[in-house]
């Protein structure tokens, strides 16, 4: 790697599209099979600041997730954006791990492919939202963290980032490597490219991992040893619509509804 | 990252798949682009595709084909008020040997053609729209798609009725109202067993259907029906020029047309899956004056290949061979090096061998002739007010049938239009 190409690293999670969420009735857990999915988006939002600055500078983007092989679709995707490698850890003994388990995982995974600069990772995941897995990862690699942030600048070999605080923006400064986590909403991402997707088809530019090729220990992973379950999942169903029509005269109707309107307190005179 | 090949295919429909197949076969490099999330997505039709171009081009085609039914009855129905005439064709040979034809889907039959060619080695790129063509001093040499640019000796513009490269190149004129139809579908779900009840099917068998008269509502068209494994696709397709001109809305004739008796006896509970649209090219050979170009080849409905001569349509084939044609005269271009409008006039040869520009010539005349209102609306009418009085049996008093043709037809139909009318229609169609 030429010396001053910055090494960045890109957490990403492929999720259910948010429009389309179903939940199984039965086990109470999202429908991922049979239902569209998208790049988590607040981890487009990070891949697509990530792009940003290899707009201005030599970069190379690497992007990293954990789950089945579907999650090659977003993985694609990624790359035609213009990452230029990625690796999927995935491995049956990974099935129902909380974000204890997969953040120690991607953290493994990681250090696997060593010799980055820079980790990005979205703020939350929509499917889940807990927001533990990019902080957790900083804590297993030891790593400066700053969280919900808008806008990324290296000066002088370090980083400042733009982090939404309740009351405002802060502007922090660290040194590298460190992790960011990246607003959901904060950038347009970008299309993937024509470029992009002739890449993908020559293939070889994704490699799956298992557990035993990065090393990490079984017992550390999955269902069995996950601290946290779901314990149930609420559908909310909003109430029907009322759908009152008022007819006649103009003027007869408006007193009618407006009537209506101040015995359900709607609108009070 | 630069990126070249040999032959780039903008649009993975019928026409543009069938070319990068033929194409990769004979190891020329293919791109082919198509805009749509996945091939066929983008694309809708009646539809009923004539199957003689796949048997050349994929031997073995109909073990793998998404063929819904195939076609062994036809029908023509006249339409008016609540009245309707019809003729019904049936021949088991309909559907045998090279005469085949079948109803499909177009996402699933695009999407089986152009992984044909993907498999015959065409890259094939999905969700990706080609903005421009790469032309320099009259010569195209490439595509350009969002911030990317790729070089090619040649690019086939298999883009579809809209043809918006194919109007930068100079090769098409700006679309007119007069020069396309809408075509509008509702696919009907109607369970196997109950449609086969219904028509008499057996399960492979499919109907095909043609109306004429009150469906298109006083703008010039017609309607269709055609038979799925378990669905029907009903719909129009009526002229742009009187729909803009009348201020007619669309979705209100086809409410009519699907109202009618003798529909609602084919659908009835069906629920409706979805409702889709096209452009129809409609102008026949009057849609483009050129085909050729330096480094550019026009194929399927972007070069307007369709024929509509008022009892079949053909597009799907038509398409299909001219991809054929373009990717033979390319593997000719090759060979003598020369990818300008002259290293690849053998195009048009090539479209003759297949039968495509000869059935259009053949057909040339139909368009006009299509435009003369009193087909969709004098005749189909004064058909069936002659059918209601021959049918008409109440104890009044039986006219001939020759004096029940001349009653009607008098003041209503000029003899001599009427003659002139039966006699350009068999010369065009």
């Amino acid at each position: 790697m030429p010396s001053g190409t910055l090494r960045i690293i890109v957490c990403i999670k492929q999720v259910p599209k948010a429009q389309e969420l179903q939940v199984d009735p039965k086990t109470q857990t999202l429908k991922r099979v049979g239902v569209p999915s998208e790049i988590n988006p607040p981890d487009a939002n990070a891949l697509e600041l990530a792009l940003q600055i290899k707009d201005r500078q030599p970069a190379e983007i690497v992007v990293v997730s954990m789950g089945p092989t579907s999650f090659d679709e977003s993985l694609e995707r990624a790359v035609a954006m213009g990452a230029d490698r990625a690796f999927l850890l995935t491995d049956r003994i990974l099935g129902g791990s909380d974000t204890v388990p997969t953040a120690y995982a991607l953290s493994e995974t990681i250090r696997k492919i060593g010799g980055y600069d820079l980790i990005l990772c979205g703020e939350e995941t929509t499917d889940a939202s807990t927001g533990h897995v990019g902080p957790g990862i900083a804590g297993h690699l030891d790593f400066p963290q700053i969280t919900y942030i808008s806008e990324i600048k290296i000066v002088d070999g370090k980083v400042r980032a733009r982090r939404t605080a309740e009351d405002g923006t802060e502007w922090w400064e660290t040194a590298m490597p460190c992790l960011l986590t990246v607003n959901f909403g904060c950038t347009k991402p970008r299309d993937p490219t024509l470029l992009g997707k002739i890449r993908v088809k020559r293939g070889g530019v994704i490699v799956h991992w298992s557990c035993a090729d990065v090393g990490i220990d079984p017992n550390k992973v999955g269902l069995k040893n996950s601290p946290t379950i779901v314990a149930k999942v609420d559908t909310v169903h909003l109430p029907a619509r009322a759908r009152k029509v008022f007819q006649g005269e103009p003027r007869e109707a408006v007193a009618q509804l407006l009537d209506a309107l101040i015995e359900d307190g709607v609108v009070a005179l | 990252m630069a990126e070249r090949f040999d032959a780039i295919v903008v649009g993975a429909g019928p026409a543009g798949s069938a070319a990068a197949l033929a194409l990769a076969r004979e190891k020329v490099s293919t791109l082919l682009v198509e805009r749509g999330r996945a091939a066929g997505v983008k694309n809708m039709f009646g539809g009923r595709i004539y199957a003689w171009p796949l048997f050349d081009l994929i031997p073995g085609w109909e073990k793998d084909c998404p063929v819904e039914r195939f076609v062994t009855r036809e029908h023509m129905v006249f339409l008016s008020g609540e009245a309707s005439l019809a003729l019904e064709f049936e021949s088991p040979h309909l559907a045998s040997g090279k005469a085949a034809s079948f109803t499909a889907l177009r996402p699933k039959f695009d999407e089986w053609l152009a992984k044909k060619a993907e498999a015959a080695g065409a890259t094939l790129i999905t969700g990706i729209r080609v903005d421009e063509l790469l032309r320099d001093g009259g010569r195209v040499h490439g595509i350009v798609a969002g911030p990317d640019r790729v070089e090619a000796d040649l690019v086939i513009l298999a883009e579809g009725a809209m043809a918006p490269l194919a109007q930068q190149a100079g090769l098409a004129p700006d679309l007119t109202p007069a020069a396309v139809s809408v075509g509008v579908k509702e696919t009907i779900e109607v369970p196997a067993p109950v449609l086969q009840e219904r028509l008499g099917l057996g399960d492979r068998d499919g109907a095909a259907f043609v109306y004429a008269g009150d469906v298109s509502g006083g703008a010039r068209g017609g309607g269709f029906l055609y038979t799925n494994k378990a669905s029907v696709s009903l719909g129009l397709v009526v002229s742009s020029e009187d729909v803009s001109r009348k201020k007619l809305a669309v979705p209100e004739i086809m409410e009519r047309f699907r109202m009618h008796p003798s529909v609602q006896r084919l659908i009835k509970g069906g629920k409706v899956l979805e409702y889709s649209a096209h452009l129809v090219p409609e102008l026949g050979l009057g849609m483009r004056a050129r085909y050729v170009a330096n480094g550019v080849l026009v194929v399927g409905d972007a070069a307007g290949f369709l024929i509509n001569n008022g009892y079949t349509f053909r597009g799907v084939d038509l398409a299909i061979a001219s991809g054929m044609a373009a990717a033979r005269a390319a593997v000719g271009a090759r060979t003598h090096g020369d990818y300008s409008a002259r290293g690849l006039s053998l195009y048009e040869r090539h479209l003759r061998e297949l039968n495509v520009l000869t059935d259009m010539e053949t057909f040339r005349a139909a368009p006009g002739y299509l435009k003369n209102e009193r087909l969709f609306t004098l005749y189909p009418r004064l058909l069936l007010e002659i059918a209601e009085k021959v049918y008409t049996v109440d104890g009044s008093g039986k006219p001939k049938l020759s004096e029940i043709v001349f009653e009607e037809a008098k003041g209503k139909a000029p003899l001599l239009k009427l003659l002139r009318d039966v006699i350009d229609g068999a010369r065009s169609m």
